[in-house]
């Protein structure tokens, strides 16, 4: 038995002591490194360029501009291909632009034999641009008469609106009271630890290689075929260790460029490795959204409609566009499913930083608005706000109102009363009455989620898993789901080892992913990876018993259903006798000269389910109104995950998961100067991540609930831990002070301005501490 | 990768200086916190490098015969950290030293290169100006001794003349004997990060009365500073809560914080009275003071 056991992770050992391979561990004698030459202004257009002193550089092998580049416009959101011609990604990309959409613009590029000589070049191209206003404010994107950022698209991405539950109008008509309130959150970054890294190189005449840092390399594969208008087949995308991705790396960045350079230089590798600061402003943000949401709701704390209007600002380029927006809207609206809800969403082009795929995917951006209307909503008719939450939310049984489908596993009632006690809710909240005034005070909040375990029914949920019976009697795994550091392959591993009743040591992984031999996966997204892939590996691993059972039987001439695996051995069902191991099993499969053959077993399964996963934050914090600081003194979040696969692992990631909303609660934002488009942060000193000091001790607690449309009861956890401690600590800072925050980051200037506003800095500075 | 065209290795100071004076274009470069990182933005001033990291002359903390404590400029910020001198005897420039950076800077950055690389956040200039701390600089033509304050030229500017290396700092008996500080840095984050501002405070009291006073600022103005109208505004006085109230009151005319993206003058000015509430309460508790 491997599920929900602590064991160690599979690449556990090869990370600690550094044997772990990433992309830039992968050394090639001929490798030329490329550099982009990007803008220097926010939104214009290139008058001319040259790039003669910096061709006659020495070191210098290529460069390319703009007119160099095939005119195909391409999409790089990683996601699936989509038959539906209504569904498909916006092509608004060419691998180098004249048009400048934002600070940072890919003009040109640089090949040289090294970086320093590659800097030099850049420094040595001439630019003229003609220059217009950037928009960078909603209010001027969607002015009448504007700059189209991109021809014809009227600066909007997408929009779309629905409506469940009943009519949203009437249901308002019938409430009590309405409130109403506008929230905002802002540009963040996902600064994983390794930064965007690939290089190709070609080994035939007519096939490309690409090593790089994805959390798609089969998705990675069509689009450079797309890109470059080659067959998907002349290919070869291959992922080794990676150090994360957080949704950045779910999207093509460089691998089309790499591809393409390396085509032109007659196959030499090409290696781009990203620096942190054209990381940050380069790659993928997070979407920042403009949120107004109405609530209705009754004397007794019924919430009856909720009308939620969103915009959402996808930058230069549309990248995933309009299907953050979209996903947040859909994966929240478990949540309170009793009421009429009506969503309306546009995502617009602005000439700032893209965004695209981060963590959660448009959850967070809704879930903050969302958890705060429903905080102003309890503090209204003065009701606590876990009843009131209580009240109101999903319970097991509930139709979702977006899909129609009956919710078959949900424990979100149990970890609000978990959470509740683990943060001892009642005892603080009469401790913190005396902490209400003064320059130190106190306050309690919370917040709870929804979200989904993939992405079906809009994209397909396809996983592929292949074993193979090695002569040791031992397992090899090759898996299409991707390991980016989420612990997927160990998980994997365990799901194997449970099924077929092997020791978890006996199953091995094949790390590295190589779309000429990894079966079909679309990738690490939309915490779909343990969930998608739990049934295709049940399947497998079930159909290689099978085969394994079967093959003791004809060695032993015994009936079928005699036998059954306990660890290595094949061994009578009925008496648990020893009969014989699996490595003699193996032997004779592979060297017999007359019967057997390798055992393996290939499935390709499609999930056509998605299983809601609920959660909550609780938070005490502490604030310093004259110093304008919340301290954090302790947060728990509880989590309906399913079955919890690997109790460690998933500890790991609400821990990370809550840092990482901490950050976007109190600190972090990529700030933007709002006449030139200019990122003044775009680097981890002035961009204010958490250090391991800034963060408290986090608490977490699973409710186990058993999925039943999943291979081990298991339902997504990856992303939901970052969803809510914002609006948590939000309704904390309120809890505490009295004041709403109802923009992210509630930075110590954020405070400064709003405590002043409110009265609360002491004009004669008399506040002691 | 970085671009050095020369990166000349000094065993001793003298020879350091004598490696200035041939290459006119080098730079000092100590633990390379400062340096490096200009380096790597492709500024091509350092590109020519005189490295007296391993100066062994550089690196030690002492009394003297006239129980001046004197620290050389080489004394990276994790060892100052560990110091039993500094702990005795100025326990705020371990307190300075902590705040700095993270503990891969500490074991690097050295108190000499925090004090030339001229910055007004540099988090141990502030506690240095409040013990009067003189700096020994040594040239082609023998040494010289300054106080820290006349160091300071502008932003990013020292007065550290061609072929001079900086090679340590003296504390004299009469600046630290009897007196008890505190820095306090306020940042954003708590560890890896510059100060928004960092005030230190070092004092001496008598029968509740405050005998003397010192309080500067980093990043209070273009170069850390003391605030001198407020420390004589407040020596003599009777130590009390209202006498806090005071200094947070007259030290917001001594300072002159700007307005820069990372933080409004006025947000700078309402930290900066606060933390002349906080450090100098701090300070006159480690006095014994109740009030």
């Amino acid at each position: 038995m491997a599920v929900g056991k602590l064991v160690n992770r599979v690449d556990a050992v090869a990370k600690v002591t550094g044997r772990a391979e990433y992309t830039d561990d992968f050394y090639r004698p001929d490798m030329l490194v490329a550099k982009y030459f990007r803008s220097s202004i926010a939104h214009g257009r290139v008058k001319e360029i040259n790039v003669e002193k910096a061709r006659k550089l020495p070191g210098v092998e290529a460069i390319f501009t703009y007119e160099q580049v095939p005119r195909i416009k391409f999409a790089t959101a990683g996601h699936p291909f989509s038959m539906d011609p209504d569904h498909k990604d916006v092509a608004d990309r060419l691998l180098l632009t004249r048009n400048i959409r934002f600070m940072g613009d890919e003009i040109a590029i640089v090949v040289a034999e090294d970086e320093i000589v590659a800097n030099k070049a850049l420094k040595l191209i001439e630019v003229s641009y003609e220059e217009y206003k950037p928009l960078i404010h909603p209010d001027d994107i969607l002015k009448q008469g504007a700059r189209e950022i991109h021809q014809g698209s009227s600066n909007i991405v997408g929009e779309h609106r629905y409506e469940c539950g009943g009519k949203v109008d009437d249901a308002l008509k019938g409430a009590d009271y309405v409130i109403k309130g506008e929230y905002v959150t802002p540009m963040v970054q996902h600064c994983h630890i390794e930064n965007h890294i690939s290089f190709a190189y070609m080994d035939d005449l007519d096939r490309i290689v690409i090593v790089s840092s994805t959390q798609i390399p089969h998705i990675a594969r069509r689009i450079v075929g797309e890109a470059l208008d080659i067959p998907l087949s002349r290919v070869r995308v291959i992922k080794p260790f990676m150090g994360g991705g957080f949704g950045n790396k779910q999207d093509v960045v460089l691998e089309p460029m790499v591809a393409f350079l390396t085509l032109k230089l007659d196959g030499r590798a090409v290696q781009i490795n990203l620096s942190r600061e054209e990381c940050m402003t380069g790659t993928r943000t997070r979407h920042p959204f403009h949120v107004q949401v109405k609530t209705g709701f009754l004397k007794d704390g019924t919430m009856v409609a909720r009308k939620m209007d969103v915009l959402s600002v996808t930058g230069g380029y549309a990248s995933h566009g309009h299907s953050v927006a979209a996903a947040g809207g859909s994966k929240s609206s478990f949540l309170y499913p009793r009421m009429a809800i009506e969503y309306h969403a546009r995502t617009i082009y602005a000439n700032i930083p893209v965004a695209g795929a981060m963590r959660a995917y448009g959850s967070p951006q809704v879930i903050y608005a969302l958890e705060c209307a429903t905080e102003d909503a309890a503090r209204f008719i003065g009701m606590d706000p876990i009843e009131f939450r209580l009240k109101n939310i999903v319970r097991q049984g509930d139709v979702a109102q977006v899909t129609g489908k009956e919710i078959l596993s949900c424990g979100l009632s149990q970890c609000l009363l978990k959470g509740k006690e683990l943060i001892h809710w009642d005892r603080k909240k009469k401790e913190y009455e005396k902490y209400k005034t003064g320059p130190v005070r106190r306050g309690l909040g919370v917040a709870c989620f929804s979200y989904a375990s993939g992405t079906y029914p809009v994209c397909v949920e396809v996983a592929g898993v292949r074993l193979v019976l090695n002569q040791d009697g031992t397992v090899h795994v090759q898996v299409g789901a991707t390991e980016i550091g989420q612990g997927s392959d160990t998980v994997v591993a365990q799901m194997v080892a449970e099924t077929l009743g092997f020791p978890f040591e006996n199953v091995r992984v094949v790390q590295a992913q190589d779309t000429d031999v990894s079966p079909f996966d679309t990738g690490a997204y939309a915490s779909r990876q343990a969930y998608v892939v739990s049934n295709a590996v049940f399947r497998a691993a079930t159909s290689l018993r099978e085969k394994i059972l079967d093959y003791a039987c004809l060695m032993t001439g015994e009936k079928h259903g005699k036998f059954d695996i306990v660890e290595e051995n094949i061994v009578s069902a009925d008496s648990g006798k020893f009969v014989l191991t699996m490595k003699e099993l193996a032997v004779d499969s592979f060297y017999h000269k007359e019967r057997g053959g390798q055992l393996t077993s290939e499935v390709s399964h499609k999930t056509t389910t998605n299983a809601p996963v609920f959660g909550c934050t609780f938070v005490d914090v502490l604030v310093d109104i004259p110093l304008c600081k919340v301290k954090i003194n302790k947060i728990v979040n509880v989590h309906d995950s399913g079955v919890i696969l690997n109790p460690v692992q998933a500890g790991g990631q609400v821990h990370g998961g809550v840092s990482m909303g901490i950050g976007a609660a109190l600190s972090e934002e990529l700030l933007i100067d709002p006449e030139t488009g200019y990122i003044f942060n775009n680097n981890l000193l002035d961009y204010k991540v958490p250090t391991f000091i800034d963060l408290p001790e986090i608490n977490h607690e699973f409710v186990e609930t058993f999925e039943p449309t999943s291979g081990y009861g298991n339902k997504s956890l990856g992303e939901p831990p970052v969803i809510t401690p914002p609006p948590a600590i939000r309704n904390a800072v309120l809890d505490a002070t009295g004041v709403s925050i109802n923009t992210l980051p509630m930075s110590p200037h954020k405070l400064f301005a709003l405590f002043k506003k409110n009265g609360l800095m002491d004009p004669k500075g008399k506040a002691d501490v | 990768m970085f671009d050095l065209k020369k990166n000349i290795k000094a065993e001793t100071v003298d020879k350091a200086i004598k490696h200035l004076a041939e290459n006119p274009d080098a730079k000092l470069i100590a633990g390379g916190t400062d340096v490096l990182i200009k380096l790597r933005q492709g500024k091509s001033e350092y590109c020519e490098l005189v490295d007296i990291h391993d100066i062994d002359e550089l690196k030690f903390i002492r009394i003297d015969d006239d129980k001046s404590i004197v620290i050389g400029s080489g004394m990276v910020f994790s060892k100052i950290i560990e110091s039993d001198i500094i702990k005795k005897h100025i326990p705020m420039l371990c307190e300075a030293a902590e705040s700095l950076g993270g503990p891969q800077v500490r074991n690097m950055a050295t108190i000499g290169g925090n004090i030339c690389n001229g910055v007004t956040s540099a988090d141990s200039a502030s506690s240095l100006f409040t013990l009067n701390a003189i700096l020994i600089l040594k040239g082609e033509d023998g040494t010289r001794e300054i106080p820290i304050s006349d160091f300071y030229l502008g932003p990013g500017r020292v007065d550290l003349k061609k072929c001079e290396v900086l090679t340590a700092f003296k504390i004299t008996h009469d600046n630290y004997q009897g007196y008890f500080g505190h820095y306090y840095k306020y940042a954003m984050r708590d560890a890896m990060d510059i100060a928004t501002i960092g005030c230190a405070v070092c004092l001496k009291t008598k029968n509740g009365i405050l005998k003397d006073y010192r309080i500067a600022y980093g990043v209070a103005g273009p170069v850390p500073m003391r605030c001198r109208e407020t420390e004589k505004t407040v020596i003599n006085k009777k130590v009390s809560k209202d006498l806090l109230d005071e200094i947070a009151k007259t030290v917001e005319k001594d300072v002159n914080p700007r307005t820069s993206w990372r933080a409004s003058r006025e947000f700078r000015i309402n930290i900066i009275k606060e933390l002349s509430k906080r450090a100098t309460k701090k300070a006159l508790k480690r006095a014994g003071e109740k009030f």
